[in-house]
Protein backbone atom coordinates (compact mmCIF):
# COMPACT_ATOMS: atom_id res chain seq x y z
CA UNK A 1 0.00 0.00 0.00
CA UNK A 2 1.38 3.38 -1.22
CA UNK A 3 0.81 5.51 2.28
CA UNK A 4 -0.29 9.49 1.68
CA UNK A 5 1.39 10.89 4.77
CA UNK A 6 -0.89 11.39 7.68
CA UNK A 7 -0.30 13.34 10.22
CA UNK A 8 -1.49 14.20 14.34
CA UNK A 9 -3.72 17.24 14.00
CA UNK A 10 -3.45 17.68 17.97
CA UNK A 11 -3.24 15.54 21.09
CA UNK A 12 -4.46 15.45 24.88
CA UNK A 13 -3.20 13.53 28.35
CA UNK A 14 -5.61 13.35 30.98
CA UNK A 15 -3.83 11.89 34.78
CA UNK A 16 -2.55 12.39 38.28
CA UNK A 17 -5.27 15.41 38.21
CA UNK A 18 -3.91 17.24 35.25
CA UNK A 19 -5.29 17.47 31.45
CA UNK A 20 -2.55 19.15 29.17
CA UNK A 21 -3.60 19.95 25.63
CA UNK A 22 -1.46 19.89 22.82
CA UNK A 23 1.15 20.23 25.59
CA UNK A 24 0.19 22.81 27.40
CA UNK A 25 -1.76 22.29 30.99
CA UNK A 26 -5.16 23.29 30.64
CA UNK A 27 -6.56 22.25 33.89
CA UNK A 28 -5.66 20.94 37.33
CA UNK A 29 -6.48 20.20 40.87
CA UNK A 30 -4.95 19.50 44.36
CA UNK A 31 -4.31 15.59 44.23
CA UNK A 32 -8.09 13.85 44.71
CA UNK A 33 -10.20 11.06 43.57
CA UNK A 34 -11.09 10.63 39.92
CA UNK A 35 -15.10 10.95 40.38
CA UNK A 36 -14.09 14.49 42.01
CA UNK A 37 -11.52 15.55 39.43
CA UNK A 38 -13.14 14.82 36.62
CA UNK A 39 -16.54 16.56 37.87
CA UNK A 40 -14.28 19.41 38.17
CA UNK A 41 -12.93 19.29 34.67
CA UNK A 42 -16.26 18.62 33.06
CA UNK A 43 -17.75 21.90 35.01
CA UNK A 44 -14.74 23.59 34.47
CA UNK A 45 -14.74 23.44 30.55
CA UNK A 46 -18.58 24.02 30.97
CA UNK A 47 -19.98 20.78 29.08
CA UNK A 48 -23.60 20.65 29.05
CA UNK A 49 -24.70 17.20 29.09
CA UNK A 50 -26.13 15.60 31.85
CA UNK A 51 -25.36 11.70 30.77
CA UNK A 52 -21.76 12.10 32.06
CA UNK A 53 -22.80 11.63 35.49
CA UNK A 54 -24.70 8.62 34.15
CA UNK A 55 -20.89 6.59 32.93
CA UNK A 56 -18.54 4.93 34.19
CA UNK A 57 -15.33 6.05 35.08
CA UNK A 58 -13.76 4.60 32.34
CA UNK A 59 -16.20 6.36 29.74
CA UNK A 60 -15.59 9.71 32.06
CA UNK A 61 -12.34 9.52 31.38
CA UNK A 62 -12.56 8.71 27.34
CA UNK A 63 -15.72 11.35 27.17
CA UNK A 64 -13.55 13.88 28.92
CA UNK A 65 -10.66 13.52 26.13
CA UNK A 66 -12.63 13.05 23.22
CA UNK A 67 -14.35 16.68 24.04
CA UNK A 68 -11.49 18.65 24.22
CA UNK A 69 -9.95 17.50 20.84
CA UNK A 70 -13.67 17.41 19.07
CA UNK A 71 -14.88 20.51 20.11
CA UNK A 72 -13.24 22.41 17.33
CA UNK A 73 -13.44 19.40 14.69
CA UNK A 74 -17.28 18.96 14.20
CA UNK A 75 -19.18 20.71 11.81
CA UNK A 76 -22.67 20.22 12.67
CA UNK A 77 -24.57 20.89 9.18
CA UNK A 78 -22.78 18.06 8.03
CA UNK A 79 -21.62 14.10 8.50
CA UNK A 80 -18.56 14.11 10.40
CA UNK A 81 -17.06 10.65 9.07
CA UNK A 82 -14.28 10.63 12.18
CA UNK A 83 -13.48 7.00 13.18
CA UNK A 84 -12.76 6.09 16.29
CA UNK A 85 -9.86 3.97 17.48
CA UNK A 86 -9.22 2.72 21.23
CA UNK A 87 -7.18 1.08 23.59
CA UNK A 88 -5.91 0.28 27.02
CA UNK A 89 -4.77 -2.46 29.35
CA UNK A 90 -7.34 -3.65 31.31
CA UNK A 91 -10.82 -3.79 29.47
CA UNK A 92 -13.56 -2.61 31.65
CA UNK A 93 -11.93 -4.43 34.74
CA UNK A 94 -12.93 -1.53 36.91
CA UNK A 95 -16.07 -1.91 36.18
CA UNK A 96 -16.27 -5.55 35.84
CA UNK A 97 -14.73 -5.76 39.78
CA UNK A 98 -17.89 -3.60 40.67
CA UNK A 99 -20.31 -5.89 39.06
CA UNK A 100 -18.89 -9.21 40.11
CA UNK A 101 -19.13 -7.64 44.05
CA UNK A 102 -23.23 -7.03 43.46
CA UNK A 103 -23.59 -10.87 42.70
CA UNK A 104 -21.21 -12.34 44.56
CA UNK A 105 -23.01 -11.96 47.97
CA UNK A 106 -26.08 -14.28 47.78
CA UNK A 107 -27.13 -12.03 50.38
CA UNK A 108 -26.78 -8.92 48.75
CA UNK A 109 -27.47 -9.59 45.52
CA UNK A 110 -28.04 -6.81 43.37
CA UNK A 111 -27.15 -6.99 39.33
CA UNK A 112 -27.55 -3.88 38.35
CA UNK A 113 -28.51 -3.32 34.69
CA UNK A 114 -26.87 0.00 34.55
CA UNK A 115 -23.29 -1.21 35.93
CA UNK A 116 -23.21 -4.44 33.17
CA UNK A 117 -23.79 -2.25 30.43
CA UNK A 118 -20.21 -0.84 31.63
CA UNK A 119 -18.78 -4.04 31.66
CA UNK A 120 -17.47 -3.86 27.94
CA UNK A 121 -14.78 -1.35 26.64
CA UNK A 122 -16.43 -0.25 23.66
CA UNK A 123 -19.19 1.38 25.59
CA UNK A 124 -16.81 4.79 26.10
CA UNK A 125 -16.94 4.46 22.32
CA UNK A 126 -20.70 4.58 22.05
CA UNK A 127 -20.73 7.29 24.68
CA UNK A 128 -18.77 9.93 22.69
CA UNK A 129 -20.50 8.62 19.07
CA UNK A 130 -23.93 9.72 21.28
CA UNK A 131 -22.37 12.70 22.26
CA UNK A 132 -20.90 13.78 18.78
CA UNK A 133 -23.46 11.94 16.69
CA UNK A 134 -20.76 10.13 15.21
CA UNK A 135 -22.18 7.06 12.83
CA UNK A 136 -18.31 6.11 12.00
CA UNK A 137 -16.21 3.37 12.11
CA UNK A 138 -14.73 2.26 16.18
CA UNK A 139 -12.88 -0.35 17.43
CA UNK A 140 -11.37 -0.52 20.81
CA UNK A 141 -8.28 -3.25 21.42
CA UNK A 142 -6.65 -4.13 24.06
CA UNK A 143 -2.65 -4.56 24.53
CA UNK A 144 -0.75 -4.79 28.01
CA UNK A 145 1.25 -1.24 26.63
CA UNK A 146 0.33 1.49 24.47
CA UNK A 147 0.69 -0.55 20.81
CA UNK A 148 2.13 3.17 18.54
CA UNK A 149 3.54 0.62 16.27
CA UNK A 150 -0.34 -1.07 15.43
CA UNK A 151 -2.53 2.20 16.25
CA UNK A 152 -0.14 3.77 13.61
CA UNK A 153 -0.89 1.40 11.21
CA UNK A 154 -5.06 0.93 11.80
CA UNK A 155 -5.22 4.66 12.10
CA UNK A 156 -3.65 4.85 8.32
CA UNK A 157 -5.81 1.65 7.02
CA UNK A 158 -8.80 3.05 7.82
CA UNK A 159 -7.68 6.45 5.82
CA UNK A 160 -6.10 5.07 3.09
CA UNK A 161 -9.38 3.09 2.45
CA UNK A 162 -11.41 5.75 2.74
CA UNK A 163 -13.30 4.31 5.53
CA UNK A 164 -12.84 7.64 7.62
CA UNK A 165 -11.78 11.26 6.89
CA UNK A 166 -10.30 11.10 10.51
CA UNK A 167 -9.35 9.05 13.14
CA UNK A 168 -9.24 9.48 16.90
CA UNK A 169 -6.96 7.49 18.65
CA UNK A 170 -6.76 6.91 22.47
CA UNK A 171 -5.58 5.30 25.14
CA UNK A 172 -7.67 5.44 27.79
CA UNK A 173 -6.61 3.15 31.19
CA UNK A 174 -8.70 3.31 34.25
CA UNK A 175 -8.38 0.79 37.12
CA UNK A 176 -8.68 1.80 41.07
CA UNK A 177 -8.39 5.10 40.70
CA UNK A 178 -5.19 4.83 38.58
CA UNK A 179 -6.08 6.54 35.29
CA UNK A 180 -4.05 7.65 32.09
CA UNK A 181 -5.93 9.06 28.75
CA UNK A 182 -3.71 9.80 25.79
CA UNK A 183 -6.10 11.05 22.93
CA UNK A 184 -4.80 12.22 19.77
CA UNK A 185 -6.49 12.86 16.34
CA UNK A 186 -4.91 11.33 13.08
CA UNK A 187 -5.91 13.82 9.67
CA UNK A 188 -4.76 14.11 6.51
CA UNK A 189 -3.51 17.42 7.25
CA UNK A 190 -1.39 19.03 10.41
CA UNK A 191 2.28 20.10 11.52
CA UNK A 192 3.23 16.73 13.18
CA UNK A 193 4.36 14.44 11.49
CA UNK A 194 1.52 10.72 11.93
CA UNK A 195 4.92 8.64 12.96
CA UNK A 196 5.35 5.88 15.61
CA UNK A 197 8.50 7.76 17.06
CA UNK A 198 6.49 10.39 17.46
CA UNK A 199 3.34 8.84 18.81
CA UNK A 200 6.64 6.91 20.96
CA UNK A 201 7.71 10.59 22.44
CA UNK A 202 4.01 12.34 23.04
CA UNK A 203 2.88 9.16 25.35
CA UNK A 204 6.75 9.20 27.00
CA UNK A 205 6.63 13.03 27.40
CA UNK A 206 3.65 12.96 30.04
CA UNK A 207 4.20 10.13 31.37
CA UNK A 208 7.75 10.48 32.35
CA UNK A 209 6.92 14.14 34.35
CA UNK A 210 5.20 12.63 37.44
CA UNK B 1 -3.46 -1.80 -5.78
CA UNK B 2 -4.69 -2.64 -2.28
CA UNK B 3 -3.74 -6.66 -1.56
CA UNK B 4 -6.15 -9.34 -1.78
CA UNK B 5 -7.30 -11.23 1.63
CA UNK B 6 -8.56 -14.83 2.24
CA UNK B 7 -9.07 -17.00 4.72
CA UNK B 8 -7.74 -20.71 4.39
CA UNK B 9 -8.33 -22.44 6.93
CA UNK B 10 -11.38 -22.58 9.92
CA UNK B 11 -12.17 -24.33 12.56
CA UNK B 12 -15.03 -24.60 15.68
CA UNK B 13 -15.29 -25.99 19.13
CA UNK B 14 -19.19 -26.40 20.49
CA UNK B 15 -21.42 -27.98 22.34
CA UNK B 16 -22.28 -30.20 18.92
CA UNK B 17 -18.78 -31.07 17.63
CA UNK B 18 -15.32 -29.92 17.91
CA UNK B 19 -14.33 -29.60 14.67
CA UNK B 20 -16.32 -28.37 11.46
CA UNK B 21 -17.32 -31.45 9.89
CA UNK B 22 -18.88 -32.74 13.34
CA UNK B 23 -20.47 -29.35 13.58
CA UNK B 24 -22.03 -29.49 10.04
CA UNK B 25 -23.29 -32.37 10.47
CA UNK B 26 -25.59 -31.98 13.74
CA UNK B 27 -26.76 -28.65 12.24
CA UNK B 28 -27.81 -30.59 8.66
CA UNK B 29 -29.48 -33.00 11.59
CA UNK B 30 -31.00 -30.28 13.31
CA UNK B 31 -29.59 -30.84 16.50
CA UNK B 32 -28.94 -27.96 18.40
CA UNK B 33 -26.35 -27.44 21.46
CA UNK B 34 -28.69 -25.69 23.37
CA UNK B 35 -30.06 -27.87 26.73
CA UNK B 36 -31.91 -27.08 29.70
CA UNK B 37 -29.12 -26.75 33.05
CA UNK B 38 -29.62 -26.76 36.42
CA UNK B 39 -26.58 -25.18 38.14
CA UNK B 40 -26.88 -23.00 41.18
CA UNK B 41 -23.58 -21.60 40.93
CA UNK B 42 -24.52 -20.02 37.59
CA UNK B 43 -27.59 -19.18 38.19
CA UNK B 44 -30.48 -19.82 40.49
CA UNK B 45 -33.50 -20.98 38.30
CA UNK B 46 -33.19 -23.67 35.72
CA UNK B 47 -32.23 -22.20 32.60
CA UNK B 48 -31.48 -22.92 28.97
CA UNK B 49 -28.30 -22.56 27.42
CA UNK B 50 -25.80 -24.09 24.80
CA UNK B 51 -22.80 -25.15 27.08
CA UNK B 52 -19.40 -27.26 26.33
CA UNK B 53 -18.74 -30.48 28.40
CA UNK B 54 -15.73 -30.06 30.21
CA UNK B 55 -15.10 -33.73 30.53
CA UNK B 56 -15.08 -34.04 26.68
CA UNK B 57 -12.92 -31.06 26.35
CA UNK B 58 -10.73 -32.43 28.27
CA UNK B 59 -10.35 -35.48 27.23
CA UNK B 60 -9.57 -33.47 23.39
CA UNK B 61 -7.33 -31.58 24.72
CA UNK B 62 -4.92 -34.22 26.69
CA UNK B 63 -4.66 -35.71 23.02
CA UNK B 64 -2.64 -32.68 21.78
CA UNK B 65 -0.86 -31.74 25.48
CA UNK B 66 0.11 -33.10 28.67
CA UNK B 67 -0.10 -29.48 30.01
CA UNK B 68 -3.28 -28.89 32.22
CA UNK B 69 -3.21 -25.59 33.84
CA UNK B 70 -5.61 -23.62 31.34
CA UNK B 71 -8.73 -22.58 31.93
CA UNK B 72 -11.95 -23.72 30.12
CA UNK B 73 -11.86 -20.89 27.87
CA UNK B 74 -8.25 -21.52 27.23
CA UNK B 75 -8.80 -25.26 26.55
CA UNK B 76 -11.24 -24.18 24.13
CA UNK B 77 -9.41 -21.30 22.12
CA UNK B 78 -5.73 -23.84 21.61
CA UNK B 79 -8.15 -26.67 20.45
CA UNK B 80 -10.01 -24.57 17.97
CA UNK B 81 -5.89 -22.88 17.05
CA UNK B 82 -4.24 -26.06 16.95
CA UNK B 83 -5.48 -27.92 13.65
CA UNK B 84 -4.94 -24.49 11.51
CA UNK B 85 -2.16 -23.84 12.79
CA UNK B 86 -0.79 -27.37 11.97
CA UNK B 87 -2.07 -27.34 8.79
CA UNK B 88 -1.07 -24.30 7.29
CA UNK B 89 2.20 -24.93 7.70
CA UNK B 90 3.72 -21.80 8.43
CA UNK B 91 6.11 -20.11 10.50
CA UNK B 92 5.24 -18.20 13.23
CA UNK B 93 7.41 -15.60 12.48
CA UNK B 94 7.52 -11.66 12.56
CA UNK B 95 4.95 -11.28 9.95
CA UNK B 96 2.71 -13.77 11.01
CA UNK B 97 0.21 -11.95 13.68
CA UNK B 98 -2.34 -13.42 16.20
CA UNK B 99 -5.88 -11.24 16.82
CA UNK B 100 -7.58 -12.96 19.71
CA UNK B 101 -11.60 -11.80 20.19
CA UNK B 102 -13.64 -12.52 23.50
CA UNK B 103 -16.04 -10.03 25.22
CA UNK B 104 -15.43 -11.14 28.47
CA UNK B 105 -12.47 -13.86 28.74
CA UNK B 106 -11.61 -15.16 31.92
CA UNK B 107 -14.18 -12.81 33.83
CA UNK B 108 -14.80 -15.77 36.14
CA UNK B 109 -11.34 -15.47 37.45
CA UNK B 110 -13.00 -12.91 39.30
CA UNK B 111 -14.98 -14.83 41.41
CA UNK B 112 -12.21 -14.94 44.02
CA UNK B 113 -10.91 -11.48 43.30
CA UNK B 114 -6.78 -12.19 44.44
CA UNK B 115 -4.43 -10.14 42.72
CA UNK B 116 -3.23 -13.12 40.95
CA UNK B 117 -6.79 -13.59 39.49
CA UNK B 118 -7.26 -10.14 38.42
CA UNK B 119 -4.44 -10.52 36.85
CA UNK B 120 -5.42 -13.68 34.63
CA UNK B 121 -8.81 -11.61 34.26
CA UNK B 122 -6.45 -9.24 31.91
CA UNK B 123 -7.74 -9.93 28.68
CA UNK B 124 -3.79 -9.48 26.97
CA UNK B 125 -2.92 -11.95 29.48
CA UNK B 126 -5.49 -14.66 27.99
CA UNK B 127 -3.77 -13.77 24.75
CA UNK B 128 -0.26 -14.59 26.08
CA UNK B 129 -0.92 -17.46 27.36
CA UNK B 130 -2.20 -18.70 23.93
CA UNK B 131 0.67 -17.36 22.01
CA UNK B 132 2.94 -18.62 24.43
CA UNK B 133 1.38 -22.24 24.02
CA UNK B 134 2.23 -21.53 20.13
CA UNK B 135 4.90 -19.59 20.22
CA UNK B 136 4.00 -16.64 18.30
CA UNK B 137 6.54 -14.21 17.77
CA UNK B 138 4.37 -10.74 17.78
CA UNK B 139 2.55 -9.27 20.17
CA UNK B 140 -1.08 -10.31 20.15
CA UNK B 141 -3.86 -7.69 18.95
CA UNK B 142 -6.83 -8.79 21.33
CA UNK B 143 -9.85 -7.32 20.23
CA UNK B 144 -12.99 -6.63 22.56
CA UNK B 145 -15.93 -4.73 21.03
CA UNK B 146 -19.02 -6.43 22.66
CA UNK B 147 -21.19 -9.04 20.74
CA UNK B 148 -19.76 -7.99 17.52
CA UNK B 149 -15.88 -9.09 18.60
CA UNK B 150 -15.97 -12.20 17.03
CA UNK B 151 -16.79 -10.74 13.19
CA UNK B 152 -14.75 -7.49 13.87
CA UNK B 153 -11.72 -9.27 14.35
CA UNK B 154 -11.60 -10.82 10.91
CA UNK B 155 -12.50 -7.63 9.67
CA UNK B 156 -9.44 -6.28 12.09
CA UNK B 157 -7.22 -8.97 10.28
CA UNK B 158 -8.04 -8.08 6.63
CA UNK B 159 -7.42 -4.21 7.77
CA UNK B 160 -4.03 -5.29 9.03
CA UNK B 161 -3.50 -7.35 5.86
CA UNK B 162 -3.89 -4.39 3.90
CA UNK B 163 -2.03 -2.43 5.76
CA UNK B 164 0.96 -4.98 5.00
CA UNK B 165 2.08 -5.19 8.58
CA UNK B 166 1.59 -8.75 8.54
CA UNK B 167 1.43 -11.33 5.95
CA UNK B 168 -0.74 -14.19 7.81
CA UNK B 169 -2.89 -13.71 10.68
CA UNK B 170 -4.44 -16.65 13.24
CA UNK B 171 -7.79 -15.38 14.79
CA UNK B 172 -9.45 -16.58 17.31
CA UNK B 173 -12.21 -15.69 19.01
CA UNK B 174 -14.06 -17.54 22.21
CA UNK B 175 -16.22 -16.94 25.45
CA UNK B 176 -17.54 -19.25 27.79
CA UNK B 177 -21.08 -18.94 29.99
CA UNK B 178 -20.13 -17.25 33.47
CA UNK B 179 -23.02 -15.97 36.33
CA UNK B 180 -21.47 -12.74 35.20
CA UNK B 181 -22.75 -12.42 31.71
CA UNK B 182 -26.22 -14.91 33.18
CA UNK B 183 -26.76 -12.63 35.59
CA UNK B 184 -25.98 -9.69 33.69
CA UNK B 185 -28.38 -10.46 30.48
CA UNK B 186 -30.57 -11.34 33.21
CA UNK B 187 -30.70 -8.11 34.97
CA UNK B 188 -31.86 -6.99 31.60
CA UNK B 189 -34.69 -8.99 31.41
CA UNK B 190 -33.23 -10.54 28.20
CA UNK B 191 -33.10 -14.07 28.85
CA UNK B 192 -36.07 -16.38 27.17
CA UNK B 193 -37.26 -19.05 29.07
CA UNK B 194 -37.15 -21.05 26.31
CA UNK B 195 -34.47 -22.54 23.36
CA UNK B 196 -34.52 -18.52 21.52
CA UNK B 197 -36.65 -18.02 18.45
CA UNK B 198 -34.50 -15.94 16.53
CA UNK B 199 -36.72 -13.44 14.07
CA UNK B 200 -40.33 -15.44 15.48
CA UNK B 201 -43.73 -14.04 16.59
CA UNK B 202 -43.15 -15.71 20.17
CA UNK B 203 -39.55 -14.99 20.92
CA UNK B 204 -39.36 -14.10 24.03
CA UNK B 205 -35.11 -13.34 24.39
CA UNK B 206 -31.76 -14.43 24.17
CA UNK B 207 -30.24 -17.96 25.02
CA UNK B 208 -26.78 -17.54 26.24
CA UNK B 209 -24.13 -19.99 24.74
CA UNK B 210 -20.33 -20.91 25.17
CA UNK B 211 -17.53 -21.85 21.75
CA UNK B 212 -14.54 -20.90 20.19
CA UNK B 213 -13.92 -20.25 16.55
CA UNK B 214 -10.75 -19.41 14.95
CA UNK B 215 -9.79 -19.24 10.87
CA UNK B 216 -6.50 -18.09 9.33
CA UNK B 217 -6.92 -14.85 7.27
CA UNK B 218 -3.78 -14.81 4.72
CA UNK B 219 -2.88 -12.49 1.67
CA UNK B 220 -1.74 -16.41 -0.23
CA UNK B 221 -4.34 -16.99 -2.37
CA UNK B 222 -3.61 -21.08 -2.29
CA UNK B 223 -5.89 -23.10 -0.83
CA UNK B 224 -7.92 -20.22 -0.06
CA UNK B 225 -11.38 -21.11 0.82
CA UNK B 226 -13.01 -17.20 0.77
CA UNK B 227 -11.78 -14.02 -0.24
CA UNK B 228 -12.56 -10.98 1.74
CA UNK B 229 -14.45 -8.36 -0.23
CA UNK B 230 -15.38 -5.54 2.16
CA UNK B 231 -16.39 -4.78 5.59
CA UNK B 232 -17.83 -1.92 7.68
CA UNK B 233 -17.64 -1.38 11.49
CA UNK B 234 -20.02 1.73 12.14
CA UNK B 235 -22.11 2.79 15.38
CA UNK B 236 -25.75 3.68 16.05
CA UNK B 237 -24.45 7.26 17.53
CA UNK B 238 -28.02 6.17 19.20
CA UNK B 239 -27.78 4.16 22.63
CA UNK B 240 -25.12 2.66 24.82
CA UNK B 241 -27.77 -0.42 25.69
CA UNK B 242 -30.36 -0.27 22.80
CA UNK B 243 -30.09 -0.94 19.22
CA UNK B 244 -31.05 2.07 16.82
CA UNK B 245 -34.48 2.21 15.63
CA UNK B 246 -33.28 2.74 12.15
CA UNK B 247 -31.10 0.29 12.31
CA UNK B 248 -28.43 2.98 11.23
CA UNK B 249 -25.20 1.76 11.89
CA UNK B 250 -26.19 -1.75 10.51
CA UNK B 251 -27.28 0.13 7.51
CA UNK B 252 -24.15 2.34 7.28
CA UNK B 253 -21.83 -0.34 7.91
CA UNK B 254 -23.25 -3.35 5.36
CA UNK B 255 -23.34 -0.05 3.00
CA UNK B 256 -19.71 0.33 3.65
CA UNK B 257 -18.87 -3.44 2.73
CA UNK B 258 -20.98 -2.83 -0.33
CA UNK B 259 -18.82 0.31 -2.00
CA UNK B 260 -15.52 -1.47 -0.76
CA UNK B 261 -16.47 -5.08 -2.70
CA UNK B 262 -17.94 -2.81 -5.77
CA UNK B 263 -20.90 -5.04 -5.95
CA UNK B 264 -24.92 -4.75 -5.27
CA UNK B 265 -27.43 -5.78 -2.83
CA UNK B 266 -28.65 -8.26 -5.10
CA UNK B 267 -25.52 -9.79 -5.78
CA UNK B 268 -25.56 -11.28 -1.98
CA UNK B 269 -26.64 -14.87 -1.84
CA UNK B 270 -26.88 -15.70 1.47
CA UNK B 271 -27.21 -13.52 5.18
CA UNK B 272 -25.85 -14.78 8.16
CA UNK B 273 -27.63 -12.22 10.72
CA UNK B 274 -26.80 -11.45 14.16
CA UNK B 275 -30.77 -12.81 15.33
CA UNK B 276 -30.54 -12.96 19.22
CA UNK B 277 -34.01 -13.21 19.68
CA UNK B 278 -34.72 -9.91 21.28
CA UNK B 279 -37.57 -8.20 20.42
CA UNK B 280 -35.51 -4.74 19.57
CA UNK B 281 -32.16 -6.70 18.20
CA UNK B 282 -34.31 -8.42 15.60
CA UNK B 283 -36.53 -5.82 14.77
CA UNK B 284 -33.59 -3.75 13.92
CA UNK B 285 -31.98 -6.07 11.82
CA UNK B 286 -34.90 -5.94 9.54
CA UNK B 287 -35.33 -2.63 9.28
CA UNK B 288 -31.32 -2.53 8.50
CA UNK B 289 -31.73 -5.34 5.81
CA UNK B 290 -35.07 -3.81 3.96
CA UNK B 291 -33.44 -0.44 3.51
CA UNK B 292 -30.81 -1.61 1.83
CA UNK B 293 -33.15 -4.18 -0.27
CA UNK B 294 -31.79 -7.75 0.99
CA UNK B 295 -35.67 -8.70 2.42
CA UNK B 296 -35.35 -11.27 -0.40
CA UNK B 297 -31.92 -12.89 0.10
CA UNK B 298 -32.09 -16.34 2.50
CA UNK B 299 -31.27 -15.33 6.13
CA UNK B 300 -30.31 -17.36 9.12
CA UNK B 301 -29.68 -16.66 12.77
CA UNK B 302 -27.50 -19.82 14.18
CA UNK B 303 -28.31 -19.09 17.45
CA UNK B 304 -31.15 -21.47 18.20
CA UNK B 305 -27.95 -24.37 17.43
CA UNK B 306 -25.48 -22.15 19.50
CA UNK B 307 -26.96 -19.61 21.70
CA UNK B 308 -25.70 -16.33 21.61
CA UNK B 309 -21.63 -17.04 22.38
CA UNK B 310 -21.05 -13.32 22.63
CA UNK B 311 -17.80 -12.68 21.37
CA UNK B 312 -17.33 -15.90 19.56
CA UNK B 313 -20.69 -15.52 17.99
CA UNK B 314 -19.25 -13.41 14.73
CA UNK B 315 -16.24 -15.59 14.11
CA UNK B 316 -18.16 -19.53 14.82
CA UNK B 317 -21.09 -18.27 12.59
CA UNK B 318 -18.72 -17.15 9.30
CA UNK B 319 -17.18 -20.73 9.82
CA UNK B 320 -20.51 -22.10 9.16
CA UNK B 321 -21.91 -20.09 6.94
CA UNK B 322 -18.30 -20.45 5.04
CA UNK B 323 -19.07 -23.92 5.27
CA UNK B 324 -22.18 -22.94 3.84
CA UNK B 325 -20.92 -21.71 0.89
CA UNK B 326 -18.61 -24.84 -0.51
CA UNK B 327 -21.77 -27.23 0.09
CA UNK B 328 -23.60 -25.07 -1.38
CA UNK B 329 -26.01 -25.68 1.11
CA UNK B 330 -28.27 -23.22 3.07
CA UNK B 331 -28.85 -24.50 7.10
CA UNK B 332 -32.75 -23.74 8.77
CA UNK B 333 -32.68 -20.75 10.96
CA UNK B 334 -33.32 -23.12 14.11
CA UNK B 335 -36.68 -21.74 16.46
CA UNK B 336 -38.16 -19.96 13.90
CA UNK B 337 -41.88 -20.68 13.31
CA UNK B 338 -43.71 -17.54 12.46
CA UNK B 339 -42.69 -13.93 11.29
CA UNK B 340 -42.36 -12.07 14.11
CA UNK B 341 -41.02 -8.54 12.75
CA UNK B 342 -42.28 -5.86 10.68
CA UNK B 343 -41.10 -6.45 7.40
CA UNK B 344 -40.20 -9.45 5.43
CA UNK B 345 -37.51 -11.24 5.54
CA UNK B 346 -36.63 -14.97 4.02
CA UNK B 347 -35.96 -16.49 7.21
CA UNK B 348 -34.51 -19.95 5.68
CA UNK B 349 -37.07 -22.78 7.20
CA UNK B 350 -35.22 -26.02 6.19
CA UNK B 351 -32.32 -26.95 4.75
CA UNK B 352 -31.50 -26.53 0.44
CA UNK B 353 -29.25 -26.26 -1.68
CA UNK B 354 -28.60 -23.44 -3.25
CA UNK B 355 -24.54 -21.91 -4.88
CA UNK B 356 -23.51 -19.34 -2.96
CA UNK B 357 -20.99 -16.60 -4.76
CA UNK B 358 -21.73 -13.98 -2.32
CA UNK B 359 -22.25 -14.39 1.51
CA UNK B 360 -22.60 -11.69 4.14
CA UNK B 361 -22.10 -11.95 7.73
CA UNK B 362 -23.30 -9.21 9.76
CA UNK B 363 -23.07 -8.63 13.93
CA UNK B 364 -24.44 -6.30 16.24
CA UNK B 365 -23.87 -5.26 20.42
CA UNK B 366 -23.92 -3.05 23.31
CA UNK B 367 -22.54 0.52 23.02
CA UNK B 368 -24.18 0.56 19.57
CA UNK B 369 -22.07 -1.34 17.60
CA UNK B 370 -22.41 -2.53 14.14
CA UNK B 371 -20.09 -4.72 11.48
CA UNK B 372 -20.95 -6.00 8.55
CA UNK B 373 -18.35 -8.37 6.21
CA UNK B 374 -18.66 -9.64 3.21
CA UNK B 375 -16.60 -12.90 1.67
CA UNK B 376 -16.81 -14.02 -2.13
CA UNK B 377 -16.52 -17.76 -2.60
CA UNK B 378 -13.05 -18.63 -4.40
CA UNK B 379 -13.56 -20.51 -8.02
Amino acid sequence: MIENKTYIKSFCTIQNNEIILNGETIFKTEPTLFADFSKKAFRNFEIDYPKFFKMDNLSKLAFLGAELLLKNEIDNTKENNIALVFSNSSSSLDTDVKYQKSISDKDNYFPSPAVFVYTLPNICLGEISIRHQLRSENSFFIFEDFNPAFMKNYANVLLETKKAEKVLCGWVEYFGEEYQAFLYLVASEGNTEHRKETLEILYNKHSWKH
Amino acid sequence: MIKEVFITETNCITPIGFDVAANIKNIVNGVSGIQLHQNESLMKAPFYASIIDSEQLDKAFAKITSADNYTKLEKMMILALHPIIANSKLDLNTKTAFVLSTTKGNITALENPSEENIQKAHLHQLAKTIADFFGFKTEPVVVSNACVSGILAVSVAKRLIQSEMYDNIFVVAGDVISEFVLSGFNSFQAMSDLPCKPYSKNRTGVTLGEASAAVLVTSNKENAKMKIIGDGSINDANHISGPSRTGEGLFRSIQSALAEAKINPNQIDYISAHGTATSFNDEMETIAFNRIGLQNVPLNSLKGFYGHTLGASGLLETVIGIQSVLESKLFVSLGFDELGVSQPLNIIEKNEEKMINYFLKTASGFGGCNTAVLFEKVK
